[in-house]
């Protein structure tokens, strides 16, 4: 059967039909389809679950992997960093059953807080890489990865990105075979102490040498020979917008294997065209290999390292060709993205720019905070560091900023690093307040539920995280529950954990409003003769409101009867 | 040979584009093309601006389309038609909800929706073709039908058959929502 598939519906597809039985993931845009779409398969062929983090679903999928079943998990690029540990020591190890792990890196940071290309794990952890270019090539790379990885004893990395993870191709279905292996106790293969890891670091280096081998010939690096005016060496989504933007004009090395990379079929390539570029988003990995091996192609000089590529860049980049098109004069406004009408989270981070405080932020829906008007957020880094952030702030400050400081962060992001941070404010003592916002959902990943919501992958219930006890077990006595929709709440809870003397959490606890579960109200409208004009209902940024004519008007295709704006009117100018 | 066709579908965020690119990408399929559907994920829910690319023809290389190669922009919103007009070919054809949806710098009064923004595009030379989607959506039984209904919109001048496009209805629309979208998209089919 033939069918159109995301890229990370055919990588969850060849995970299927590889006979995978385990996968364990944490969601990240944009890798975390796989993971939904592997849900749907019977769980009794395939269990698929998410993890709290990207390093216990790398170190649950290795778990797996011992036990001889072939065995998967997905996550965003700075995902890899934090499932960086056990994979570089998985290298090591190498497999029982088949190991791969998906990273999906974020050209253009649709969605991410950096743009680092994942190849650098690759190289450092020296595992191999495949790296598909359409939905096609993501099933039968993902089925290929474990062939390779039991073949070589080692892990394998499968690179997405953001154009081929969310890029719809057709792809061609099979059956599902299973492979199993037998687990047997062999100490000196996995247990890596530095008398086990001495000799298994030779066996990588050697394990290395046979895949560039094996690269040499291997079908996932593909020759297509046109005018041999120009050669282009290229890899993943690149490889579509040279062969679209040159056509016939151009000859290719398409590499589908990007570590390691092979040295005679380049070198060959190389001596067949006339001018050779080298054609990679992101970082200049093949070029470098390309110089390694005394070629002296044209790449960064002329590419840049920042952002996607797509074809009309690189016709103009080669030929020298633009596009012609029509635009307006207007000033168009931008539309950045905004918290939706009803967010739990907006009455937080009002309260927050009322009370002027530093906000040390995390990754999540609620970043938006940062935007206009709310604008309640100082610092935002990575998965946790709004915790941790903090403790080292107020420290360094000596307590002047305790009682005008807090952390904001969600369920699932506290859950995946944010307790080790709050265990180092009790621990080592700063008078910190931090916000948890529990939502009840993984939010701007599209709804996940985590360990927090009581609920797993398959929407069966599951143990839910008490996070109030767990709060006042690694040593906060100030723990309360507040309910964000009340800002007159919302603001006595702030500003009296503020002052306290000692570290406390607050729970800002409001289900998200795009939840099906969640019960609205009827959309509010405004009485116009109540309304004086004032624009106070206007501070708390919802897209709902508007000034029409002079006054406050209520869009009911977007509001949710949420009722924060009511709190903002002193005129009882909103009514339900 | 069949060129290469390609397709936007632009709006704000949680009006259903997904669905809409879904519904084109099926019927393309039952016609025989290649087919790559492209979009951006993560912010859709949010508010924000949001396209998708649909290319078609024999064999189709890059899923992004760039300035001056859209042959058809289906805009789900009038100022986002407006933004996106820079990726029409010459030539090309927009379709677009006459609805307003402010954005956050309109909203908070730090810029003016710019006006009269269908007949500017007009003047450019463009063929330009505006309905109140929203009223036919909301007459159909849901103010979310927006999407079915340009749907219907497009079906009237993309020449594939009725059937495929009631198919594919069938195939992307969830059970319990096919009635009031089976009404939109006549509707729009009919406008």
């Amino acid at each position: 059967m033939a069918g159109l598939m995301l890229g990370n519906q055919a990588v969850a597809r060849g995970l299927y039909e590889a006979g995978v039985e385990f996968v364990s993931s944490y969601p990240g845009t944009p890798s975390t389809e796989i993971t939904e779409f592997a849900s749907t398969y019977d769980k009794n062929e395939m269990y698929t679950e998410w993890a709290p983090n990207e390093k216990v679903a790398c170190e649950a999928a290795i778990g797996a992997s011992f036990a001889g079943r072939r065995s998967f998990c997905a996550m965003k690029h700075v995902g890899l960093n934090v499932a960086a540990d056990p994979l570089y020591t998985a290298s090591y190890t190498g497999v029982n059953g088949g190991f791969v792990l998906a990273v999906a890196d974020d050209q253009g940071m649709h969605s991410s807080q950096n743009e680092q290309d994942s190849r650098n794990h690759a190289i450092g952890s020296k595992v191999p890489m495949l790296e598909p270019s359409d939905s096609g090539e993501c099933k039968e790379f993902t089925k290929l990865a474990y062939e390779i990885s039991e073949q070589f004893d080692t892990p394998v990395i499968l690179r997405l990105s953001t154009r081929v993870a969310h890029s719809q191709s057709i792809v061609e279905t099979e059956d599902r075979k299973t492979v199993r292996y037998e687990y047997k106790k062999d100490p000196h293969k996995n247990i890596m102490t530095p008398a086990n890891a001495k000799p298994k670091h030779i066996i990588v280096e050697e394990r290395t040498k046979k895949l560039r081998e094996y690269a040499e010939t291997s079908p996932l690096n593909r020759v297509e020979m046109f005018d041999t005016e120009i050669g282009i060496i290229t890899n993943g989504a690149a490889y579509q917008y040279a062969r679209e933007a040159l056509g016939e004009k151009a000859s290719y090395l398409k590499l589908g294997m990007v570590n390691p990379l092979p040295v005679k079929l380049i070198k060959d390539f190389a001596a067949k065209v006339k001018k050779l570029y080298v054609v990679e988003e992101l970082d200049d990995i093949i070029e470098t290999h390309c110089r390694k091996i005394g070629l002296d192609p044209i790449g960064k000089e002329l590419f840049t390292f920042i952002g996607e590529y797509s074809q009309s860049y690189l016709r103009e980049k080669i030929l020298g060709e633009k596009d012609e098109f029509v635009q307006l004069d207007d000033v168009i406004p931008v539309r950045p993205p905004v918290m939706c009408a009803g967010c739990p989270h907006r009455g937080v981070f009002y309260t927050l720019k009322k009370l002027g405080v530093f906000v040390s932020g995390d990754i999540g829906c609620y970043t938006l905070g940062s935007a206009v008007p709310l604008e309640a957020m100082d610092t935002t880094v990575c998965m946790g560091a709004s915790v941790s952030g903090l403790h080292g702030f107020n420290k360094a400050m000596r307590g002047e900023y305790e009682g005008k400081a807090v952390a904001v962060i969600g369920d699932s992001t506290f859950i995946h690093s944010g307790i080790t941070g709050l265990i180092n404010i009790a621990y080592n003592r700063t008078n910190s307040t931090v916000l948890i916002l529990d939502n009840s959902i993984t939010g701007m990943t599209g709804h996940q539920n985590n360990p927090a919501n009581g609920k797993n992958i398959y929407g069966d219930p599951a143990s839910a995280v008490d996070l109030e006890a767990l709060c006042r077990s690694v040593g906060i006595d100030r723990v309360r529950v507040i309910n964000p929709g009340d800002l007159a709440e919302t603001e006595a809870a702030i500003k009296e954990e503020l002052v306290a003397d000692e570290p406390s959490v607050i729970i800002c606890r409001k289900p998200c409003a795009l939840l099906k579960t969640v019960k609205h109200k009827p959309p509010f409208r405004v009485d116009r003769d109540k309304c004086k004009s004032c624009k106070a209902c206007m501070k708390i940024g919802c897209p709902a409101i508007s000034m029409v004519d002079g006054k406050a008007q209520i869009d009911n295709t977007l509001c949710v009867g949420c009722g924060l704006c009511t709190q903002m009117c002193r005129f009882g100018a909103i009514e339900e | 040979m069949a060129e290469t066709k390609a397709i936007m579908l632009v709006g704000v965020g949680g009006q259903g584009t997904l669905l809409a690119s879904r519904i084109l990408g099926n019927v393309l399929l039952s016609a025989g093309y290649d087919v790559k559907v492209s979009e951006v994920h993560g912010m859709s829910q949010r508010g924000g601006s949001v396209v998708t690319y649909i290319k078609y023809g024999d064999k189709i290389f890059s899923p992004v389309i760039e300035k001056g190669e859209t042959d058809v922009i289906i805009s789900f919103e009038e100022l986002e038609a407006a933004r996106w007009l820079p990726y029409l070919k010459k030539g090309g054809k927009i379709i677009t909800n006459s609805q307003q949806i402010n954005p956050m710098p309109v909203i908070m009064g730090a810029q003016a929706y710019p006006e009269g923004l269908t007949e500017k595009i007009r003047a450019k030379g463009v063929d330009i073709t505006a309905i109140d989607a929203l009223t036919l959506a909301e007459k159909a039984g849901s103010s979310r039908a927006v999407n079915v209904v340009l749907m219907g919109l497009i079906s009237k001048t993309a020449g594939f058959p009725e059937e495929a496009w009631q198919n594919a209805l069938d195939e992307c629309v969830p059970k319990k929502a096919i009635d009031i979208n089976k009404k939109a998209f006549a509707l729009g089919r009919e406008a």
